[in-house]
């Protein structure tokens, strides 16, 4: 298992550094002069002196790999440059909007699983009775909801109309309830609808035949032979809805004004914040690819069949 | 008539017929589509009002006789703009899958038909792309690219093709495979003519498929980031950004926001239906398979 | 008297659309503990749906229409037949167990189930593996389904029949997906069990190489009916229906001396 372990983290190092290129590549493709834009946001006018000037400011007069190269030397550092509005070390106001990011979508995925799995057991257990129809059709009025829309509704009825919940903002329990509710709400229907399907498979496989004829009441079937196989499954589905969630987060947190990532992200966006822009979806996207990698790593321990021959493999 | 090309007739077929089913949802879905579709296509004719017309003596009424769903923050008539937005919405998404399958069968068949060394490095290539979350790689392409709707076609399908080419380099993989194109080949057909008469309605037919699973999805993400600001500029009118301009008037005129809501979700619920029944009837395997 | 257990006038019936597709058509039979009854017929002739019919145990669209179950003389539910009355084999013992658990989580619950569980359910679960011939009966306990062989499965199988305790056993196909060494061992071991155990059992195959070694009587079955019952000597001897007849040479052409 630890070879395992340790040659899933090693992947990590080309997908990476894959990811890392076709960032630069795409940054290459960005229309207009970077020189100029730069100048532009500091509001220098563009000569053509300022503008060689600031070509050897930003590293634009290297040849592309070398460029490439100490991009990505300095951000293995930390050092991801400095934003083209405020002026400051982008790695810093990156480092003190991530962490409410990453709580939401953190809450998020954690009321996803708590919600769903009931759900989706509850939904599979009475197939086709009222509340198999009832999990249904939330779940397929749950994929269909724009989560910034119901974010809204959420509000105008628990915050304006009930004055239950605050509006806006981060601070006690209070404040997280509705942004999870909104950020969740399609990823937990597409779990339960995945689970019920995982669980109405797995009750036609033939263990489960056989553990009833050994005399093991339904509950208990479905408990050891239904359930635990049909989790399985799900286990990699939490890996692709991580991908979600966080993308979701970045949207919702401008419906609440969370003090996230993401309003943070949509104004570098604004105002082509290049250095900000990048550093926020490094950071993003390796947050996703290590989640995959745990969710991997879970699943191959949970199944002995990867676990017990990954260990044989070594 | 060869078996060989009895198949690939009966494959075009199966790829043209629709998928009108005895299901009350399916037919209201249908509906729900035609209707959106013909507010998309005549909406000069349809709209009552110019939706970018503005008139601050009557902002923010309610449902009248004269504005059926009310006005909106500056005056303009939210019922045209409705209607008008169904063209930015429906026809990004339709852009956005246009280019989504170019890409993919561009991509994914290139890499499966070569094969080998050039195989490999395309799917490496992909990998990268489906490394990041969709909606961070989409926000980074408008962050490179700039704000506006056709950065928001480029951006959405750039962050979900890679899927898609991934399904293509499958089947064609396995066609290579398949008996009646080794038959084909050995019969003297070239190798364009096999693609076509085999490979292609296959193809089309699971991207068709799988296309309109994720209409529905991708409407919700144009929706997203039009929300944020990051699509169309004003004054043009768009679900998204509709309900980000009535964001300030939740409280006084909730039904700005709810409107555009409410369309994004029908439609979005119609596309799915449809999307189910398609794959119902094209490809059942498919069902349960879907990742974003 | 000896234990009995009947099967009387058994219906299982499929539901195609609006009407029935009758699987098994008034079936009955009566196993008696220490004696072994052979169900034989062609693939699809209904003795699988016997089986699963009389415990409760239909796949879904599937359901018994008429019939009923007795044990000694009373009725009684299917649900309760399973694991206590009787103890099922199934053939292809690889996909039966639970891929993710271990033996020793099979065996628990199985004493559970039966409520045979207490502190003693280890050395008892090694006891049977030893039994039923596997080597090293401690090692097999932390194994899941693929570690083990196709051999080693079966008897894993045939031990947790022991384990119910149940007096009857149900044996569907125990050897049909095992190479022919590892079949007649575990013919041999089926045998010896059946008689040391005094078990019932309703032997279900194709094959009537099996019927000949196991079988005291036979019953054969065609089209969801028994057309046929006899002990096994007159089985052979003198097979009354073409179906039975077809069967026997069937059987009997592959050894074109003792013909």
């Amino acid at each position: 298992m630890a070879g395992f372990i340790l040659r899933r983290l090693l992947l990590l190092i080309p997908i990476l550094l894959g990811v890392s290129i076709l960032m630069f590549v795409i940054l290459r493709m960005a229309p207009g002069d970077p020189a100029v834009a730069y100048l532009k946001l500091s509001s220098i006018p563009p000569t053509p002196s300022a503008v060689a000037e600031a070509r050897q400011t930003l590293g634009l007069d290297r040849p592309i790999l070398a460029q490439y190269v100490s991009w990505l030397g300095n951000a293995v550092q930390g050092d991801f440059g400095v934003s083209h509005v405020t002026r400051r070390p982008v790695i810093d106001d990156i480092l003190h909007y991530l962490p409410a990011t990453l709580q939401l979508a953190g809450a998020a995925l954690l009321f996803t699983l708590i919600v769903s799995v009931p759900l989706g057991i509850w939904s599979a257990r009475y197939k086709d009775r009222w509340p198999d129809q009832l999990v249904r059709a939330f779940a397929f009025v749950g994929v269909s909801t724009p989560n910034f829309w119901l974010g809204f509704l959420l509000v105008l009825l628990f915050s304006l109309t009930l004055k239950w919940l605050p509006p806006m903002g981060k601070g006690g329990w209070q404040h997280v309830i509705m942004p999870v509710l909104a950020v969740s709400f399609m990823s937990l229907a597409i779990n339960a609808r995945l689970l019920r399907a995982s669980m109405l498979e797995t009750a036609s496989a033939r263990h489960v035949l056989y553990a009833r004829l050994r005399g093991l009441g339904d509950r208990q079937v479905e408990r050891s032979h239904i359930l635990r196989n049909a989790l399985l499954p799900i286990v990699t589905a939490t890996g692709m809805h991580v991908g979600e969630l966080l993308g979701g987060t970045l949207v919702i947190e401008s419906v609440f004004g969370w003090p996230g990532i993401g309003r943070y992200a949509v104004s570098a966006i604004y105002s082509r914040d290049f250095p900000v822009i990048q550093c926020f979806t490094l950071f993003l996207v390796t947050i996703f690819v290590v989640c995959n990698l745990l969710v991997d790593i879970l699943y191959a321990w949970l199944d002995p069949r990867i676990r017990l021959n990954a260990e044989a493999a070594i | 008539m060869s078996v060989a090309s009895l198949e690939a007739r009966a494959a075009r077929r199966r790829m043209w017929r629709l998928p009108i089913r005895d299901s009350w949802a399916v037919r209201i879905a249908l509906l729900i589509v035609a209707l959106l579709a013909i507010a998309a296509i005549a909406a000069p004719w349809i709209a009552p009002y110019d939706p970018d017309a503005v008139d601050l003596a009557r902002r923010l009424q309610g449902p009248s006789l004269a504005h059926w769903l009310g006005t909106d923050h500056l005056g303009r008539d939210e019922l045209s703009r409705l209607i008008y937005g169904t063209r930015v919405t429906l026809g990004s998404v339709a852009l956005s899958i246009v280019l989504i399958l170019a890409l993919a069968i561009a991509v994914g068949g290139l890499s499966g038909y070569m094969g080998g060394r050039i195989d490999q490095t395309i799917m490496r290539f992909c990998d990268c792309f489906l490394a990041f979350p969709t909606i961070v790689l989409a926000l980074f392409l408008i962050g490179i690219l700039g704000t506006g709707m056709v950065n928001v076609i480029i951006a959405i399908a750039l962050s979900h093709f890679a899927w898609y080419a991934r399904m293509v380099r499958g089947l064609v993989l396995s066609f290579r495979q398949r008996d009646f194109v080794l038959a084909s080949r050995a019969a003297g057909a070239s190798r364009v003519r096999v693609f076509f008469e085999h490979l292609f309605p296959a193809i089309m037919a699971q991207m068709i498929v799988l296309a309109t699973l994720d209409i529905g999805h991708m409407m919700l993400h144009v929706a997203g980031l039009s929300f944020l600001g990051l699509g169309v500029q004003p004054p043009t009118a768009e679900w998204g950004v509709m309900i980000g301009d009535a964001r300030p008037f939740v409280w006084s005129m909730p039904m700005l926001i709810l409107w555009p809501g409410l369309a994004l979700l029908l439609s979005v619920m119609a596309f799915n239906i449809l999307g189910d029944a398609v794959r119902d009837r094209l490809d059942p395997s498919l069902h349960g398979d879907h990742q974003h | 008297m000896s234990e009995t257990l009947t099967i009387e006038n058994l219906h299982v019936a499929a539901q195609h659309g609006h009407h029935d597709h009758v699987l098994v058509d008034g079936v009955s039979l009566t196993l008696r503990r220490g004696r072994i009854l052979a169900l034989v017929g062609a693939s699809g002739c209904g003795k699988s749906m016997t089986c699963s019919g009389a415990q409760g145990v239909l796949p879904p669209g599937v359901r018994v229409t008429q019939g009923r179950v007795l044990h000694n003389d009373t009725t009684v539910a299917p649900e309760r037949l399973r694991g206590r009355v009787v103890a099922t084999i199934l053939q292809n013992p690889r996909s039966a167990f639970n891929p993710i658990r271990t033996m020793a989580d099979h065996a628990r619950e199985t004493l559970r189930a039966v409520g045979r569980f207490d502190g003693d359910w280890r050395s008892r679960t090694l006891e049977a593996f030893a039994t039923v011939g596997l080597e090293d009966a401690e090692s097999v306990l932390p194994l899941h389904a693929f570690e083990m062989s196709g051999g080693m499965l079966q008897r894993a199988m045939i031990a947790l029949a022991l384990l119910s305790d149940a007096p009857f056993l149900f044996a569907d196909e125990p050897t049909t997906d095992l190479d022919l060494i590892v079949q007649a061992r575990i013919l041999d071991l089926l045998d010896e069990l059946a008689r040391r155990r005094n078990l019932g059992v309703l032997l279900i195959t194709h094959d009537m190489g099996v019927v000949a070694r196991l079988a005291d009587e036979v019953a054969v079955m065609e089209n969801g009916r028994i057309i046929e019952r006899a002990t096994t000597r007159e089985i052979f001897d003198n097979p009354q229906r073409i179906a039975t007849r077809e069967l026997v040479e069937a059987h009997m052409s592959l050894y074109p001396e003792v013909a």
